[in-house]
């Protein structure tokens, strides 16, 4: 067998292999068409906090189930749909800005996680799990429960696309439009929610952030319009999926870790090189 | 919920009524009151300037007339009728309000005018695709409609946004300072497009900080600091006493031989 050949098959022996860069190609595609309507809104820092603020739930999850996959998914579901539409509300209250809030709810909220798990014998372990991720561990369960609910994130965002177009470009054309703004920001923070849920396995809490902006932000850089920035952007989330798993496997560095760098590097020779909105296009125009 | 996102179902027009009915509107934010007790009518295809100084309540009289805010106290009707019963208001924001960097091109934005006849599942069809066209051709952007949007200069910007509420449909159009940074032949497109608008019956309200333009290109004059100062023809409303109650310091008034002379309105921000 050729050598390069080779090299690619090697690591799809391995059923684990073969499930963790499913689950990255799932979770990759997914983020990313959220994560457009994340970076268009600016809400990068909010996404953060939220995929920080499911920790307690994962932790009493992992607690009543001792470290069963299912109870753990779906307290951190249930705990995420909960704080997104508790941030929902936020910012009606007047008391503190917004951002403050949710900076204070969200490190609360963390180092409740974290106090819960510290109290488990093996909590070192699991705690990095959660974390930093563990797409190797994905079972053909989880892959289901993973492939069901990216189908779902993504029937959703395709069904309300021109109604969050309008809401991210001109929220005010939303209401004299007659749309049910209300309902549409919950549903898009639920969306996060969801879509948080499903990447944990993958690339952990602490990293998630860049797998919901990196890909779509990557993507602004590269076109003029939103329907190709979430298909450039779910192509980016897919390739660092795979080749960050590839890059783990030879190299030996944590999966998450791995993908989230392979984000990163796309990221920044789209800077440096973009057509539209490069660097260096900027450097040549600026010369004549 | 989910009813409401099915095909919006505007309220039917009554005919003869006026087409805005603003009465001792009041809005008060945190305290402070935005609008004070504002009662007015305008007819069908009248064209007004709204004219005060910043932070006199023109964007937050806008938003309330296109239910976007809700007013403290008294009524606004549009066509006899609430404002969120009517899906024909267009509320043209001011350039710096916008997002210039999206991800839209022109047609982009102004198929958005459309989305409001759709209703939830359906994709705009080859009828609203033309309508866009032609809307285009109306303010003159046919040309740049594949363009992003921060390609377009200051004045094509508001075109496009015209050309937008032209494709929603709208009967009534509130224009935030369209022409504020705008050079004169940019202003002077926008002001020929408003012909256009009153042919198709469209009545116009346009918040400015020009009273000359005020005063020579519309109908009806409004002068607004919190409070109504006055509504009718330039000469009945820029008097001495209104502009000074207005503006106070920040217009410099001088008496002329034919009478005031309005120097400038010394701000040109945005608010």
């Amino acid at each position: 067998m050729a050598p390069l050949l080779e090299i690619l098959v090697a690591p799809l022996r391995y059923p684990f292999m073969v499930r963790g860069i499913v689950a990255a190609i799932l979770v990759g595609i997914v983020c990313a068409l959220v994560g457009t309507y994340m970076v268009l809104r600016g809400m990068a820092f909010l996404g953060d906090a939220l995929a920080h603020s499911i920790l307690p739930g994962i932790a009493v999850g992992y607690i009543v189930s001792g470290g069963g996959r299912g109870p753990i998914f779906w307290w951190g579901l249930g705990t995420g749909i909960l704080t997104a539409l508790g941030i929902g509300a936020l910012g009606k209250g007047a008391q503190v800005k917004e951002d403050t809030a949710i900076g204070i709810i969200f490190s609360g909220m963390f180092a409740l996680g974290i106090a819960l798990i510290s109290t488990m014998r093996s909590y070192a372990v699991d705690l990095s799990h959660f974390l930093f991720g563990d797409v190797l561990g994905v079972s053909p369960s989880d892959l289901w429960l993973t492939a069901g609910l990216a189908v779902l994130v993504s029937v959703i965002v395709f069904v309300f696309y021109k109604e969050f177009l309008v809401l991210a470009f001109d929220s005010t054309l939303a209401e004299t439009l007659r749309f049910p703004s209300g309902f549409l920001h919950y549903l898009l923070m639920v969306l996060i929610a969801l879509t948080i849920v499903v990447a944990l396995q993958t690339v952990g809490i602490a990293l998630m952030v860049a797998m919901l902006t990196t890909p779509a932000a990557t993507a602004y850089l590269l076109t003029k319009r939103m329907a190709p920035m979430m298909g450039i952007a779910a192509l980016i989330g897919a390739v660092s999926g795979i080749v960050g798993l590839y890059l783990s496997y030879y190299v030996s560095v944590a999966s998450g870790a791995a993908i989230v760098l392979v984000c990163t590097g796309i990221f920044l020779l789209a800077l440096l090189f973009s057509p539209r909105r490069g660097i260096v296009r900027g450097w040549l125009q600026s010369r004549g | 919920m989910l009813g409401k996102l099915g095909v919006f179902e505007p309220v039917v027009h009554a005919t003869g009524a006026a087409i805005l009915d603003v009465y001792e509107l009041t809005v008060g934010y945190n305290g402070t009151t935005a609008l004070d007790r504002v009662t007015f009518h305008l007819n069908v295809g009248e064209r007004v300037a709204v004219v005060g100084p910043n932070g006199a309540g023109k964007s937050t009289l806008f938003k309330v007339i296109a239910g976007v805010l809700e007013p403290t106290s008294g009524d606004v009707r549009v066509a006899g009728c609430s404002p969120r019963g009517h899906i024909c208001i267009a509320y043209v924001p001011q350039r710096n309000d916008v997002d210039w960097m999206f991800p839209v091109t022109v047609e982009d934005v102004v198929m958005m005018g459309r989305f409001g006849r759709l209703g939830l599942f359906r994709r705009p069809g080859r009828q609203d695709r033309a309508v866009v066209r032609e809307c285009l051709g109306i303010v003159g952007l046919a040309e740049l409609a594949k363009r992003q949007i921060s390609e377009l200069s200051g004045g094509q910007q508001q075109r496009m946004f015209i050309a937008r509420a032209l494709a929603q449909e709208s009967t009534l159009m509130l224009m935030d300072e369209p022409l504020t940074g705008l050079d004169m032949p940019a202003q002077e497109r926008i002001l020929a497009l408003l012909d256009v608008l009153r042919m198709q019956g469209v009545t116009v309200m346009v918040a400015t900080h020009d009273l000359n333009q005020a005063a020579d290109y519309f109908d009806r004059v409004m002068l607004l600091n919190h409070r109504l100062l006055g509504i009718g023809t330039s000469a009945e409303v820029f008097t001495t006493a209104h502009l000074r109650d207005a503006y106070g310091g920040q217009l410099r008034l001088v008496e002329t031989g034919d009478g005031l002379l309005a120097l400038n309105d010394t701000c040109c921000g945005h608010g």
